[in-house]
């Protein structure tokens, strides 16, 4: 039995639905219900056995549950139980409120595997208050323009929509094409998101004053000239880092992460205080090294196939 | 300090250049002195604080953080002053201190000791938030970086208090930063400020490109026009200070035209190499490039590329400023004021002599000299206005050459033009039969053959390296361009001086485009 592999293979448990941690092909996959339709959308597979967040179930002497990861609409982290071991897998996850996802639950544990996207200490992702904010005052003061939001079309893209909600703004958000079926699901899952309407096929002037969302690859390519005078802007944890955000073409950078930043992942290390830590993705070079000043017994794993969302 | 930190983070992410004058016009109107003033300067490139230095924010960062963990930060930020910045908010923090305005700032770093001042910025830091950190550090080590030219700063302080940005660059050059009588003058509270005291920057009259037209002699006199380097030289018999195209000051550059500089008022010229190689007659626009920018030169520097000034327009002489007269008024209170001048150094733009426009075309038609870029014309009865008027001055280039390239690789602009491919890199055939890149170009075409272009691309691509593509090498561009010279930067070995895409030669096989070699032939 696998988790998150990369490759198809017979059994396999699956944290969540993005593409690098949801492949398609396997045999038989065990996922919470919001994972199994997420790859059911992006697959058209549906060969799962969904596995509710503090539910489990036994394999060969193991026993496995899933337990809420904070990263999007049905991450878990996954519990190995064996002779008294614990051991967690962290998946992706992140430690703050979400208005589209079940809070992050510490799980105590003797090894914990753990990602490391932003584990540098230069990421510190800061209160998503003040990016909405940002978001909104850019939108006020380009009126005869747009703000063009770069989000990833699984997660980020209906945080922030949720986010820009819990703000107060109601007027319709424009969406690319390729996230309303996303949308709709979230909706289907009980994530209310208000008014979307699809920016595709829109004329020009029917944008202006209007937030849109689409997928990055989008923003600097044929899609966004469509758009009026667009501000662009992109809600990603690498924002941080003013020269990413200008390679990018990034007019208006959101630090807006659904990952953990630096504080989160050492304050998840000395809460849990495992006997053992694996760094599998992100910055293992860096963690290790905290790990080192701290006392923490830590390793790299290094994995096949891992690449971030928002780099793709 | 947080409102002059939010204002570079704009300007850092904003690429357009009416919004980045609005963002500037709006702090400026929007602040109190002196905070305005250091920010237009620091804007403007007038600031400097010597006491930091970038090892004193190295120091700084590694007093508090861990060496491997800062190391691995600065390699992924690429930056020292940023990495410091944002790691700052690891550290414990005091809740409840005030952020240091922006002026307060200014005064501790003036007056602080070398040796306390990776403290002061330290305790500085803490006040502040990661915006206001990397402003902080950007600031007191120079160097905003935020894509403001001085001009366009001026052009936002202009905007922000409804002047005339000619008027703002008449006495900005003779003024300093916090710049309170500019911001007194720029509110109603006083008069322009009157700096003739001092030996400063006059703005430069510029040139119109004469494309098609033609001028009666009669009214227009003719000058070569040269490829140096545009200067203004001030002096007011105790002080001597040279100018370039902006109003910066290159006196550092050229000491040697400054201290022979024997004269009193503000003259206008060209600054050209006299070069063995070329037989004492004017050398290389590149030549020059070697001088230009540096603060400080070497005896060496100035023996292997002796410098002179070639004047052609006198704006003041003594105290008696001419710039309301007439050129021909003018021209011959400078050749009386040129006369004077140290022959070495200093020569006059002699004038064309030609019968009639017919006949300058054919003069200009046969000059080859590598240091004439073509030719001014210039109206017998205008003053001297800063600026580009209509009518007065003309620039009528050498017709450009031209060379049939092939496209090689394609890369994508920037700002409006970020999702077409618009930059080229275009090549000729070299002697072994292949094509060797000679230079790129990202102008000369409509916004039609841009859309084919981009369209072109897509569909040729054979390889990406990046954000470059590789095409299939089919597409003939016909390249037009000012000169070409050697050059180690291309394999073929030469480099063109200004090209742009003059036609796209759909109906041309790439096997016809021109050769190397041939380029090599125009080499000036």
């Amino acid at each position: 039995m696998w988790i998150d592999p990369s490759r198809p293979v017979e059994r396999a448990l699956v944290t969540h639905g993005h593409a690098d941690h949801a492949r398609s092909g396997h045999g038989k996959v065990w996922a919470t219900p919001e994972t199994l339709a997420i790859m059911a959308l992006r697959y058209g597979t549906d060969m799962g056995t969904p596995v509710r967040y503090g539910d489990g179930f036994e394999d060969s002497g193991v026993k496995i549950s899933f337990h809420p990861a904070g990263h999007v609409l049905g991450s878990a982290q996954i519990l190995l139980e064996h002779a008294g071991e614990r051991v967690v897998v962290t998946g992706d996850y992140k430690r703050r409120f979400d208005p589209t996802c079940a809070l992050f639950e510490p799980v105590p544990c003797d090894v914990l595997i753990t990602e490391a996207t932003f584990g540098l200490p230069v990421f510190t992702h800061p209160p998503i208050e003040g990016e909405i904010a940002k978001l909104l005052s850019a939108r006020e003061a380009n009126p005869d323009g747009c703000i063009a939001v770069g989000a990833y079309a699984l997660g980020k893209a209906q945080r922030v929509i949720a986010e820009l909600r819990r703000a107060g703004y109601d007027a319709p958000i424009y969406i690319h094409g390729a996230m309303q079926k996303m949308c709709e699901l979230y909706e289907a899952h009980g994530v209310p998101l208000g008014e979307l309407v699809m920016a595709t096929g829109l004329a020009k002037g029917e944008l202006t004053g209007a937030i849109v969302i689409a997928p990055p690859s989008a923003l600097n390519d044929r899609w966004a000239r469509r758009l009026p005078d667009p501000v662009t802007a992109m809600a990603s944890g690498w924002m941080r880092v003013r020269q990413r955000a200008r390679q990018k073409n990034v007019e208006l950078p959101l630090v807006i992460s659904d990952h953990a930043d630096w504080t989160e992942l050492t304050d998840t290390l000395l809460e849990l205080r495992p006997a053992e830590t694996w760094i599998t993705h992100g910055r293992t070079d860096a963690l290790g090294r905290w790990c080192e000043l701290h006392q923490l017994k830590a390793r790299a794993l290094d994995l096949v196939g891992r690449e971030d969302e928002d780099e793709a | 300090m947080e409102r002059f930190a939010a204002l570079i983070d704009g300007l850092v992410y904003t690429r357009s250049r009416d919004t980045k004058v609005r963002l500037i016009a709006d702090y400026l109107r929007e602040t109190p002195d002196p905070d305005r003033g250091w920010a237009l300067a620091a804007l403007a490139g007038t600031l400097s604080i010597a006491t930091v230095k970038s090892t004193a924010i190295r120091a700084m960062a590694d007093e508090r953080f861990d060496p491997a963990l800062f190391r691995m930060s600065r390699d992924y930020v690429g930056d020292t002053a940023e990495t410091v910045a944002l790691m700052w908010d690891q550290l414990p923090h005091m809740a409840g201190t005030t952020p240091p305005a922006l002026g307060e700032v200014i005064a501790l770093l003036n007056n602080v000791s070398r040796a306390r001042a990776p403290s002061l910025l330290g305790e500085l830091m803490d006040r502040l938030d990661a915006d206001g950190r990397y402003a902080l550090l950007k600031l007191a080590s120079g160097g905003m970086r935020v894509g403001i030219s001085a001009r366009l700063a001026k052009t936002a302080f202009a905007q922000g208090f409804g002047l005339d940005v000619d008027d703002v660059e008449e006495v900005w050059h003779a003024l300093r930063p916090p710049y309170a009588e500019l911001f007194a003058w720029g509110e109603g509270k006083t008069e322009r400020p009157d700096p003739s005291e001092t030996a400063f920057f006059r703005p430069f009259m510029l040139a119109h490109p004469l494309d098609e037209g033609v001028v009666d002699l009669a009214d227009f006199a003719a000058e070569w026009k040269w490829d140096g380097i545009r200067i203004q030289i001030a002096s007011t018999g105790t002080e001597t200070r040279l100018f370039s195209r902006g109003g910066d000051e290159v006196s550092g550059a050229f000491p040697e035209i400054a201290a022979a500089f024997d004269g009193i008022g503000v003259v206008d010229g060209e600054l050209l190499v006299r070069g063995e190689l070329q037989g004492g007659e004017a050398a290389s626009f590149n030549a020059l490039q070697q001088r230009l920018g540096r603060k400080t030169v070497t005896a060496a520097m100035q023996a292997e590329y002796p410098v002179f000034v070639r004047l052609y327009d006198i704006l003041f002489d003594g105290t008696d400023d001419l710039r309301a007269r007439p050129w021909h008024q003018r021209r011959s209170r400078l050749e009386g004021f040129a006369a004077r001048l140290d022959p070495v150094r200093f020569d006059l733009s002699a004038i064309i002599e030609a019968r009639d426009f017919d006949h300058l075309a054919e003069i200009r038609g046969g000059s080859r000299d590598a240091a004439i870029e073509g030719v001014m014309l210039k109206r017998r009865d205008a003053p001297y206005i800063a600026g580009r008027k209509v009518g007065l001055w003309y620039k009528w280039k050498r017709e450009p050459l031209v060379a049939d390239c092939v496209m090689m690789y394609a890369q994508r602009g920037s700002g409006k033009r970020s999702s077409f491919y618009s930059d080229y890199t275009f090549g000729c055939w070299g002697d072994d039969g292949a094509l060797l890149p000679v230079g790129k170009a990202y102008s000369g075409f409509s916004d039609e053959e841009l859309k084919w272009l981009d369209r072109f691309v897509r569909n040729n691509t054979v390889a990406r390296f990046g954000p470059v593509r590789e095409v299939e090498k089919s597409l003939v561009l016909e390249v037009a361009f000012d000169a070409v010279h050697e050059s180690k930067r291309h394999k073929s070995g030469i480099a063109m001086r200004f090209p742009r895409i003059s036609r796209l030669r759909r109906d041309k096989p790439a096997e016809e485009a021109d050769r190397v070699e041939t380029l090599r032939g125009m080499i000036g």
